[in-house]
């Protein structure tokens, strides 16, 4: 037998949205074979996900909370990955958002109305979460730091920091020792829809923001630019695009994003600041998958978002229902990107597989 | 040179009825190609008329819908380049596909069975890889690093590559593209080796002097199909430049005289140096008026490309000013280029100039999408940009299925053709074009020529920059020769002595 690559000659977009879902159902069929070593029947597990996520109001409930904060980051990965900025980093921008968040509330929140505080608290994450999404842009563009490996480690100092924080300077006079700051002001809590966890406030944030964000890179000038740095970036400088401005401000805009979703964890969910793994649940690389799956649109994120939050709030019905490890959703979620970036190499090329006789070169 | 009688009567190359479609459209349309041992075949055709993907089905590439291809009299299926390459055929790309970190000999040796063992066998590679180069004259270092050889070499690389691979068959694809004059001449010694030697060479090519000169036999390809074959012997360049585009193809764009006018580019005493480090442009200083084209002559690699990268915003400069109009030009800034009124045309298309996975649309407004015309507070005005991406795609006769098509499905002389419009749009004051027409058919390059004179003629001042000595004797009205990055010499076009320009290029002064 032999296999050979051949470059594809003309692509469609049937067939990009055929390779999309051969990606996703390969992704099923391997991680089935892991809940086949775990002694569960597959099909159960992930109908039982899907049941989970998607079969009733507690789940589509569910399904949705979890969604907002990967739509909120998930759309401005999308863009940074666009001009192929890969931002690895959207977990410590959602932290140093909420901790930008949680310093307005606690020391503002007192002295003012909801009605100012939580925009302002939201604009307090954003720019914490921009500034420090700026950094590895900087670093990257002045001194030639690959952000891959910036953003990765600027992950684990803005968790420190968060973990240095609570059990230190801001650690809660009301939490009995526990390392919490204390809660936010009643005017920083955001209401939600009745018998759910959905805030009606984040929800739309979550959906506008996507929406302009896809708004944004097809239709502005700015989109254009990311788009030309991403395609070719000697065209782009030749052009003269201003890489360190478009750059700057659309980390500015992707860190920013991830940091709204922090404040909106915090607002929302926590009411407030405490270790950085509880206030997340790895968003901010689940985000990575869900910008992926969107190809790269952040306008799609919506979907592609709610579609991860299922198998999220899904995961966690089958580790009890089952009593499958904890690392299920992570694997599950593994699988499926190793998969769809797997897939788009059947986007630029073909495979043809001939049986019998080899020859050898 | 005479034709050859073949050595052997069974063709090494039997191609019958070959019919490639792309969708809708048909590549190759009943295709019949032989090749016999011993002979250098030129495979003649604009861009876009299937040359390359008929070379691509031999290499094994593309798959193909009818016909059968016969090697030694044997038929056989040719499914990917590895099958290529056992049966005997070897290809060279125009874009080298060398590691350039790595020596000759590791280049050479990689991906055959002497590599595939755990340890490399490099001893016995070199006494092979020195036997080969002893037999056939080609002559490059085997422990030199490929980054470190001029393109000729990198070529003799790849033809040294094939033949270590044992190749009877040689595809070349526009060899000479990227070659000097000089290191055309070798190309050619080389080839008439091989052929003596009993190799057989296919040079796929559009420049109809070098198909004279080093072709026993030409086909000619049009539309996918073969209109034409002849032994070189008993054809002319004009013929076969009918064969080729179908019609009279005019041998010299009209000059058109023109008064010229004020000078609209004047550059003084620049100093440039190169990625080296070493000067490549020295204390240069040039003026062109309104209304002349002015061309530079040179063997590539005498500065030119530097100078052309200073004029384009992205090559930084030690010393010296340029004024484009009267304005002082910010040197190193590409959008103050784009700004001054310069239309640039580079050299290296692709690379440079456009966005090969974006649409035609998205090509024509790259460096003018910020223009209040195109954008007004950042918002992009997409019924401006339709309406001018129509009404370019018509004034320049770009051949695409629309603009929202994807740049890399237009041919070569239709991406050039999307430049042009893209610069030339914009009613610039001085055009600079680098090797406009390099790579390009006979349609597409007439085309572009006319465009030149026509630039002129509108009062701008035209820089042309190319290796094509007939290009630039046949457009300029002034034109100078640049060696080792200085003016070399001077003429008037119109007067201009073949052999004076040929010995100032080879750094001979008068």
């Amino acid at each position: 037998m032999q296999i050979d690559l051949l470059p594809r000659e003309r692509s469609t977009a049937t067939l990009n949205l055929l390779i999309l879902l051969g990606s996703l159902l390969a992704g099923l069929l391997a991680i089935s074979v892991v809940f086949a070593l775990n002694g569960v029947n597959p099909a159960l597990a992930i109908f039982s996900i899907f049941k989970g996520s998607f079969g009733s109001w507690y789940g589509i409930k569910e399904t949705i909370t979890k969604a907002i904060p990967l739509i909120l980051i998930g759309s401005g990965l999308a863009l940074a990955y666009k001009a192929k900025f890969w931002n690895i980093g959207a977990e410590s921008q959602l932290l140093v958002g909420a901790i930008f968040s949680t310093w307005v509330g606690l020391n503002w929140g007192p002295h003012l109305p909801a009605i100012v505080l939580v925009p302002l608290m939201f604009l307090a994450a954003f720019i914490g979460g921009a500034l420090w999404g700026m950094v590895p842009a900087v670093l990257k563009i002045r001194f030639g730091i690959n952000e891959v490996i910036s953003t990765l480690m600027l992950n684990y100092i803005a968790a420190e920091f968060v973990k240095f924080l609570v059990v230190g300077p801001w650690k809660g006079a009301s939490k009995g020792g526990y390392p919490y700051t204390d809660d936010l002001p009643a005017a920083a809590i955001l209401n939600q829809f009745p018998y759910s966890r959905i805030s009606p406030v984040l929800l739309i944030l979550a959906v506008t923001g996507a929406l302009i964000l896809g708004w944004l890179v097809y239709r502005s000038r700015f989109g254009y630019e990311i788009r030309v740095i991403g395609e070719n970036t000697y065209a782009a400088k030749y052009s003269g695009i201003n890489f360190f401005r478009t750059l700057v401000v659309l980390m500015a805009i992707s860190g920013g994003m991830a940091g709204l979703a922090g404040a909106g964890e915090l607002m929302s969910i926590h009411h407030y600041l405490s270790y950085p793994d509880s206030l997340s649940a790895g968003y901010g690389f689940t985000a990575i998958i869900v910008a992926w799956l969107a190809r790269l649109n952040p306008a799609y994120t919506i979907v592609s978002g709610l579609f991860f939050a299922g198998i999220v709030v899904g995961g966690d019905a089958i580790q009890i229902s089952m009593g499958m490890p904890a690392a299920t959703v992570d694997i599950f979620n593994g699988m499926i990107l190793v998969f769809l970036i797997m897939g788009d190499f059947f986007i630029s090329h073909r495979v043809r597989i001939r049986l019998g006789r080899t020859v050898d070169a | 040179m005479p034709a050859k009688t073949p050595v052997n009567d069974t063709p090494v190359i039997e191609m019958r009825g070959i019919t490639k479609r792309f969708l809708d459209n048909v590549a190759n349309d009943q295709i019949d190609f032989t090749l016999r041992a011993g002979e250098i075949c030129a495979l003649l055709g604009e861009n876009g008329a299937g040359k390359t993907t008929l070379m691509n089905i031999l290499f094994g590439y593309y798959s193909f819908d009818e016909g059968s291809i016969a090697i030694r009299g044997e038929e056989v299926a040719l499914a990917s380049p590895k099958d290529a390459i056992a049966n005997g055929i070897g290809m060279i790309h125009q874009h080298f596909t060398l590691v350039p970190t790595q020596t000759v000999l590791e280049n050479i040796v990689i991906g055959t069975k002497d590599e595939k063992r755990f340890f490399l066998n490099l001893k016995g590679a070199h006494k092979k890889l020195l036997d080969i180069q002893e037999q056939f004259g080609l002559h490059v270092d085997p422990d030199a690093r490929v980054w470190t050889l001029s393109i000729g070499q990198q070529q003799k690389v790849e033809i040294l590559k094939a033949l270590y691979r044992n190749s009877s068959v040689l595809i070349m694809d526009e060899p000479t593209a990227v070659l000097a004059p000089q290191e055309t001449v070798d190309l050619f010694k080389t080839l008439r080796v091989l052929a003596e030697q009993g190799r057989s060479v296919i040079f796929i090519s559009h420049k109809l002097h070098e198909v004279m000169e080093i072709s026993d036999r030409v086909v000619v390809l049009r539309n996918g199909r073969v209109v034409n074959q002849k032994r070189t012997a008993d054809t002319d360049v004009k013929e076969l430049a009918n064969m080729m585009v179908g019609r009279e193809v005019l041998e010299r764009i009209e000059r058109k005289a023109v008064e010229p006018g004020e000078p609209v580019l004047e550059i003084s005493d620049l100093t440039v140096l190169n990625d080296k480090g070493l000067e490549a442009v020295k204390k240069f200083s040039l003026t062109v008026r309104r209304g002349e084209i002015l061309g530079i002559a040179g063997v590539s690699g005498n500065g030119q490309t530097e100078l052309c990268e200073v004029l384009f915003g992205v090559r930084n400069v030690e010393t010296g000013t340029v004024r484009i109009g009267g304005e002082p030009l910010r040197l190193g800034h590409p959008l103050s280029s784009v700004r001054s009124g310069l239309a640039r045309i580079p050299e290296d298309r692709i690379y440079m100039g456009l966005l090969m996975d974006m649409t035609v649309e998205d090509n024509l407004q790259l460096e003018n999408h910020w223009t209040e015309r195109f954008a007004k507070n950042g918002l992009r005005r997409f019924d401006e940009i339709a309406a001018n991406s129509q009404t370019l795609i018509t004034d320049y006769s770009i051949k695409t299925d629309g603009k929202d098509a994807p740049a890399k499905s237009l041919s070569g002389g239709n991406l050039q053709k999307v430049i042009l419009a893209r610069e030339l749009s914009s009613e610039p004051e001085v055009v600079l074009a680098s090797q406009p027409t390099r790579g390009l058919d006979v349609g597409a390059t007439e085309y572009i020529r006319q465009r030149m004179v026509e630039e002129k003629v509108r009062g701008a001042g035209v820089v042309l920059v190319s290796d094509d000595l007939d290009e630039v004797m046949g457009l300029s009205d002034r034109i100078i020769v640049m060696y080792e990055g200085e003016i070399m010499g001077e003429v008037v076009g119109s007067g201009a002595d073949r052999e004076q320009i040929g010995l100032w290029m080879t750094g001979v002064g008068s």
